[in-house]
């Protein structure tokens, strides 16, 4: 008896050791500890990296010109000597203009997020913060937004607006907005009437250093865990633009776009035709895996 | 409970007016002239005039959007600029295409998500568990009109099984519930399904594992209940969670099925609305846009209220 539990203190002493340094860290270090001891997540970084890296030296990495066409080499199979991944309608190398093409993707896919984020958080903190008339335009205004399905949203907008690059990354921060400021104002909401925060307004801290300080620094997290989410639907969204023509104009290579012109050849050439979409579900995919691998990273709660 | 209800039935209100007027400015987001497809460049200016007066265009903004909004309750959603007649037919046709559509992929996603979900959650952790997960984030993370040109080239141009185009043999756009229709249904259907039963999925095993781990399944195991009620009373408190993710999707089915339906050429409201957009035909796309909004606004109420039945601890502000 005395015995068992002498070990179960044992063991809660040891416990403790091992608790304590994790404690000590600090908890931005803990997040990466444990994200770093995540493989899937890490794999995807590191893919992603790769692509990213892929699609920034383009211009020096890739074999062929992506504009530049041979009109007798069209539709050429994978595996072709000189065209790794065959050739397109017009007789382009696919290996040169997928790599060219990740450039204008994974910036479509990104740059809304990026944007809708930052726009996102501050109405949503101003409106969970400052509470009355204020919280009432901002909210009632974003629930508009969600009386729309995101996807007709982006191509309505787009659609009236007309295609190019600077439209569709309007509609799509427009699509983003709304839902990262209902998650920006509900924990602010919850954040706001804390003991600590009351303690420092006691001792005259102003709205700004609130915010800044306690504020932000519980909204932030979750809210960029939640902006990481959407990363995926974005790319799927912004290469699905291009893919109606509502994207970026035809030169310029981009994964929907370009899926959009191979879908005539799908009985010519299919294997080759389907490889923008193969990059675009990979992207994603490891974006997807990333965010919710940084999600559980970040719950430390036991 | 029926305060709850019925204050969430007034605020359903307003928020139709306001998408009506988020459709309605969309004419003005767009760069030129709504009307540049119809009148002639070299038009003199009583001719514009003219065909201004006959849209209504001459008018004050607000006066137009009453009026516009007025004419839309009557099921007057005005004339298509490209073809001239009312737009609320071709909407109206259109609709019910979608919506068997949207119908068919939900009976697919909704039912594999609940199946996949559900045994995740009872064998956690087991190979099932992780099949169930790795589905989910597939279909929450492939792009679904490349899932579709997949699924053509597998099965329409390789296997020769399933036709890729439209949604009937003669061409009439009637349709009919045999074989010779349906085998235009299955393509698009399974390709919009992904979506929906990847986030199904991941919902009814977080909400089930949750459920099991409560201490009153714990109690009813205790008095020896078999796996069948035990399935049923898990069932029972699941269904509001379940229940208001699956109205969202199946919103989401309808409003988001524009690609599918592109690629697949199946007439619904999503290609109408790629018509629309590429004739620069105003009054269509407003039309669609609007049709489609306040189905999904109508589906939310709907499910707020069915969750609220369900379960009337539910009291949100």
């Amino acid at each position: 008896m005395t015995n068992a539990s002498s070990t179960t203190a044992a063991a809660a002493a040891a416990q403790a050791t091992v608790v304590a340094p994790l404690r000590s860290r600090g908890y931005w270090a803990t997040v990466w500890l444990r994200l770093r001891r995540d493989k899937v997540s890490m794999g995807c970084a590191g893919l992603l990296l790769g692509l990213m890296l892929m699609a920034l030296l383009a211009p020096w990495l890739a074999p062929h010109d992506p504009a530049q066409g041979v009109m007798s080499q069209r539709l050429a199979p994978i595996g072709t000597p000189g065209h790794w991944l065959g050739t397109d309608e017009l007789g382009r190398d696919m290996l040169s203009r997928l790599m060219h093409g990740g450039r204008m993707s994974l910036v479509m896919g990104l740059l809304p997020v990026f944007i809708a984020f930052v726009v996102g958080t501050g109405l949503g903190v101003v409106a969970g913060f400052f509470g009355g008339w204020l919280n009432s335009v901002i909210m009632r205004t974003t629930d508009v937004f969600f009386a729309f399905p995101a996807v007709l949203l982006a191509i309505a907008i787009s659609g009236a607006l007309g295609a190019g690059f600077a439209n569709a990354i309007i509609s799509l921060t427009l699509v983003f907005i709304p839902p990262i400021a209902r998650v920006a104002e509900s924990i602010t909401t919850s954040v706001r009437n804390l003991d600590f925060v009351d303690a420092a307004r006691a001792t005259g801290a102003g709205a700004f250093t609130l915010i800044r300080v306690h504020v932000l620094g519980n909204v932030l997290g979750p809210v960029f865990i939640y902006a990481t989410s959407l990363v995926s639907v974005c790319m799927i969204l912004a290469a699905g633009l291009s893919f109606l023509g509502l994207g970026v104009k035809p030169p310029v290579p981009e994964w929907g776009l370009m899926l959009n012109t191979l879908r005539q050849s799908i009985y010519l050439q299919p294997w080759v035709s389907v490889l923008p979409g193969l990059m675009i579900f990979i992207t994603s995919l490891c974006f997807n895996l990333l965010s919710d691998g940084l999600r559980s990273a970040m719950d430390i709660k036991r | 409970m029926f305060a709850f209800i019925f204050k969430r039935i007034l605020y359903a209100i307003p928020i139709a007016l306001a998408v009506a007027a988020v459709c309605f400015s969309l004419v003005h987001l767009a760069p030129g002239d709504p009307l540049t497809a119809v009148i002639p460049a070299d038009a003199p200016a009583e001719v514009v005039a003219a065909i201004k007066q006959a849209y209504g265009m001459d008018r004050p903004l607000v006066v137009q959007f009453g009026a516009w909004v007025q004419r839309a309750l009557q099921g007057d959603l005005g004339l298509s600029v490209a073809t001239g007649r009312p737009v609320m037919g071709d909407i109206a046709l259109a609709l019910g295409n979608t919506l068997l559509l949207a119908v068919a992929a939900a009976v697919i996603g909704f039912g594999g998500g609940i199946v996949l979900g559900t045994l995740a959650a009872f064998f956690n952790g087991r190979w099932i568990d992780k099949l169930a997960t790795a589905i989910a984030i597939t279909g929450v993370s492939v792009p679904h009109y490349w899932l579709g040109l997949v699924l053509v080239i597998v099965f329409s141009v390789q296997l020769d099984w399933l036709p890729s185009m439209g949604a009937g043999a003669d061409g009439s756009g009637e349709w009919r519930w045999d074989w010779a229709h349906l085998q235009y249904l299955v393509l698009p259907a399974v390709t919009m399904c992904f979506i929906p039963m990847g986030i199904v999925t991941r919902t009814v095993r977080a909400t089930v594992a949750e459920i099991l781990n409560a201490e009153f399944v714990s109690a009813l195991r205790a008095r020896g209940l078999g796996a069948l009620a035990i399935t049923r009373h898990v069932a029972k408190n699941a269904a509001p969670t379940v229940l208001s993710v699956m109205g969202l999707q199946f919103g989401y089915l309808l409003g988001g099925s524009i690609l599918v339906e592109t690629v697949f050429s199946w007439p619904g409201t999503g290609f109408l609305l790629n018509t629309a957009i590429f004739q620069r035909d105003i009054p269509l796309l407003q039309g669609i846009i609007l049709v489609l909004a306040m189905f999904f606004v109508a589906l939310n109420l709907l499910v707020d209220v069915v969750q609220t039945l369900l379960d009337p601890r539910i009291k949100r502000s």
